[in-house]
């Protein structure tokens, strides 16, 4: 049994797509395998202590509340990406994810500063990307793994060439609608448009990400038994319906 | 073509598509008059004598609208979308269909209502509340307040404009235009213990910093002032003091306006409610009726058009409490547990356009302290397997959780574990409510929405 924890940036202004759904997540299949997740709460003011968390979560909010973070982010960003470099594992979905790369050009032409953590920027276009989406992943090598969201952005995001996406787009719109690809993945880091929430109807992501977060609590390299999954491959496989029949329509 | 020729085809076409049985034409004559002329419902505006009454917000504006309307019919012939077709199309429909009408009194979509405005020019504009809803249809919240902002800017000061001063966003449009009424509660005795997860708007419009609130009453309603930059609540016109909330069955309140104060026995529960009547009121009083007219016909009210209804259906009752944004439905879960709480739900989670195709809202909704209390809840819907997720990571037992993806099966089945003389609690989006009600309606237990008459 292990203690993981996890720290939840800004929950109380980044917290627009049921981001609750992806901690809730996390918190159960960690307890159904003995471990116990300790989520802490990092706001507006608050110190990003590198080496604190095992996991950081970050999650979608509207330009508003971005802006309203952005600058105190910005100032976290060293420690952001210290926490990575240690080996914690990282979640940033829509406006968060935007915000872990360099900058975002928001919809009112206000450059917000982003962490640097993924190497890409983010400009808003002038029709938002709507829909279900289908994603390809291959987050370690061989394991070929579908991820199904919903994703709702403005912003297209480029990344470098030197850029690791998360997954290729079988339907859906993705980083930027053009370049088939869709998402960030840095070492233990993933960023992604996808919420829906994200992890409930994708739980071998929460299960890969509490297995990082396990290694680094020292549990070495971590494989967490199966669970009884049926009713997430449900909402999985309707997911994934919904996005080959109606993603990424403009 | 001349208006008379085009209200003449529009409406054939909504006899037919009735006839057909393609649903209750309420909108197809207008999409059709539109497609023929756009600029008919103008002209369909300016007929009616006494104007148009506008009524718009996230949650509630049916029941807001079929309030306005059982206080005003008494004295007004009024054009009124009752089955809650409040689209561009439907606005037409609902003109058309007003022959001899004096006062259009008309439920707006909040993204359709700049158009509407601009179109319809209104006498009176009531606007309720903005919780988020259906981001992939609406998008951002803060559009849909520009919008209104936009479409409330240089209203002339003939047009009353009547707003909910408990959202931030709504009460600061009284100073945009128009003649304001500012209502809201006073009765810190209903207050939440805290502003509820993911509210919108509860942080300063102005400056950012989270609101001070002496009050939350729904979602971010309530009576919030700003530590830094001081943005409050406004002064209230008209206001519900002593509220008395009776579990599933009624609600009452004193009502208190420039013009006196009478107390309202509601037969509707829920301080949701209280808000709708309140809204309804003010909008009442702007339009020149009396108090007691207000109060006779908000006592007269039973419910809209499946937003709470109760069905008797054989030996047993079904209770439909509409849900379809997390605000909304946390209004639905706590006057299900003011009432004594259900040891048994169906919850139906459709995901057509008009439910909003993400599904993401409802792991927003503060299920939990409902699902705590069920014994079995049966999960139907296009989106039941999702639903059945949202459960089971609440912490319900999947043993108790009945997956059954089909709406009417999941009726029967609710039904047949519902004891003779019993309620069963049905919590549908809209597109799932409409089936639900068409299924119970094929078994003749209720008219056909697009049949429906005033009560
Ligand atoms: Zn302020």
């Amino acid at each position: 049994m292990s203690r993981i924890v996890v720290g939840h940036l800004y929950p109380d202004y980044l917290n627009i797509y049921a981001d609750r759904g992806n901690i809730a997540v996390l918190e159960r299949r960690a307890a159904w395998r003995g471990h116990r997740l300790e989520v802490r709460d990092v706001s507006v003011g608050d110190d990003l202590v590198p080496g604190e968390h095992d996991l950081l979560y970050i999650g979608g909010g509207q330009d508003r509340e971005q802006a309203l973070i952005a600058p105190d982010l910005a100032a976290k960003g060293e420690a952001a990406r210290a926490a990575v470099d240690g080996g914690a594992a990282l979640l940033a979905v829509c406006g968060g994810y935007q915000l872990m790369g360099r900058s975002y050009l928001d919809g009112s032409g206000e450059r917000l500063p982003g962490v640097g953590l993924f190497p890409l920027e983010t400009v808003a276009g002038s029709r938002r990307l709507i829909g279900d989406v289908l994603l390809e992943c291959e987050l370690e090598p061989g394991e070929r793994r579908a991820l199904a969201g919903f994703e709702n952005h403005a912003g297209r995001t480029l990344l470098d060439e030197s850029g690791t996406p998360l997954g290729r787009v079988v339907a859906g719109f993705g980083n930027d609608g053009e370049s088939g690809f869709e998402g960030c993945r840095i070492g233990n880091a993933v960023g992604t448009y996808l919420h829906g929430p994200l992890l409930p109807r994708n739980p071998w992501l929460a299960d890969w990400l509490l297995e990082r977060a396990l290694s680094r609590r020292g549990e070495g390299d971590v494989m967490l038994e199966p669970l009884p999954d049926e009713l997430e491959h449900e909402a999985h496989e309707v997911a994934a319906r919904r996005a080959r029949e109606r993603g990424g329509r403009r | 073509m001349r208006l008379g020729l085009e209200i003449a085809l529009a409406r054939a076409a909504g006899r037919l598509s009735r006839l057909a049985g393609a649903g209750g034409g309420t909108t197809l004559p207008g999409k059709l008059l539109l497609r023929l002329d756009p600029d008919a419902i103008d002209r369909l505006g300016r007929r009616l004598p006494l104007g148009s009454a506008l009524v718009s917000a996230t949650n509630g504006k049916t029941t807001t609208a079929a309030m306005a309307a059982e206080i005003l019919s008494t004295r007004f012939r009024l054009a009124h979308n009752r089955s809650g077709a409040n689209l561009v199309s439907g606005v037409a429909s609902a003109l058309l269909r007003a022959d001899g009408a004096e006062l259009g009194l008309l439920e707006v979509d909040e993204a359709a209502l700049p158009e509407v405005v601009r179109r319809i020019h209104p006498r009176a504009l009531c606007l309720g509340n903005l919780f988020r809803d259906q981001l992939d249809r609406y998008g951002e919240l803060e559009l849909v307040a520009d919008g209104w902002r936009a479409a409330v800017r240089g209203l002339p000061a003939a047009t009353a404009l009547v707003v909910n001063g408990d959202d931030p966003q709504v009460a600061s449009l009284s100073t945009e235009g128009g003649t304001p009424t500012v209502f809201g509660l006073d009765d810190p005795r209903h207050a939440l213990p805290a502003v509820p997860h993911a509210a919108d708007s509860s942080h300063c419009i102005r400056c950012g910093t989270p609101y001070a609130y002496a009050a939350v009453y729904v979602g971010h309603l309530g009576d919030y002032r700003c530590p830094k930059c001081g943005h409050a609540r406004p002064a209230l016109d008209v206001v519900a003091r002593g509220i008395e909330l009776n579990g599933l069955e009624s609600a009452a309140f004193d009502l208190v306006a420039p013009g006196g104060t009478t107390r309202i026995a509601l037969r509707l529960p829920g301080l949701y409610n209280v808000y709708n009547a309140l809204a309804a009121a003010s909008l009442a009083l702007a339009l020149g009726a009396g108090l007691d007219d207000v109060r006779a016909g908000l006592e007269r009210f039973s419910a809209a058009f499946g937003r709470f209804e109760r069905i008797a259906v054989g030996d047993r009752r079904v209770l439909v409490l509409l849900i379809k944004n997390p605000a909304g439905a946390n209004e639905a879960v706590r006057t299900l547990l003011a009432g004594g709480a259900p040891t048994l739900a169906v919850i139906a989670l459709n995901d057509a356009i008009a439910d909003g195709r993400d599904v993401s809202w409802i792991w927003d909704v503060d299920f939990e302290p409902l699902l705590e209390r069920l014994e079995r809840v049966i999960a139907t819907g296009e989106r039941a397997a999702e639903l059945s997720l949202r459960c089971k990571y609440a912490g319900v037992d999947p043993e108790r959780i009945e997956l059954v993806p089909e709406l009417e099966r999941a009726l029967d089945r609710g039904l047949e574990l519902t004891p003779p003389g019993g309620e069963l609690v049905i919590l549908p989006t809209y597109t799932a409510m409409l089936s639900l009600r068409k299924t119970v309606a094929g078994r003749g237990y209720v008219r056909p929405y697009w049949d429906e008459r005033a009560a």
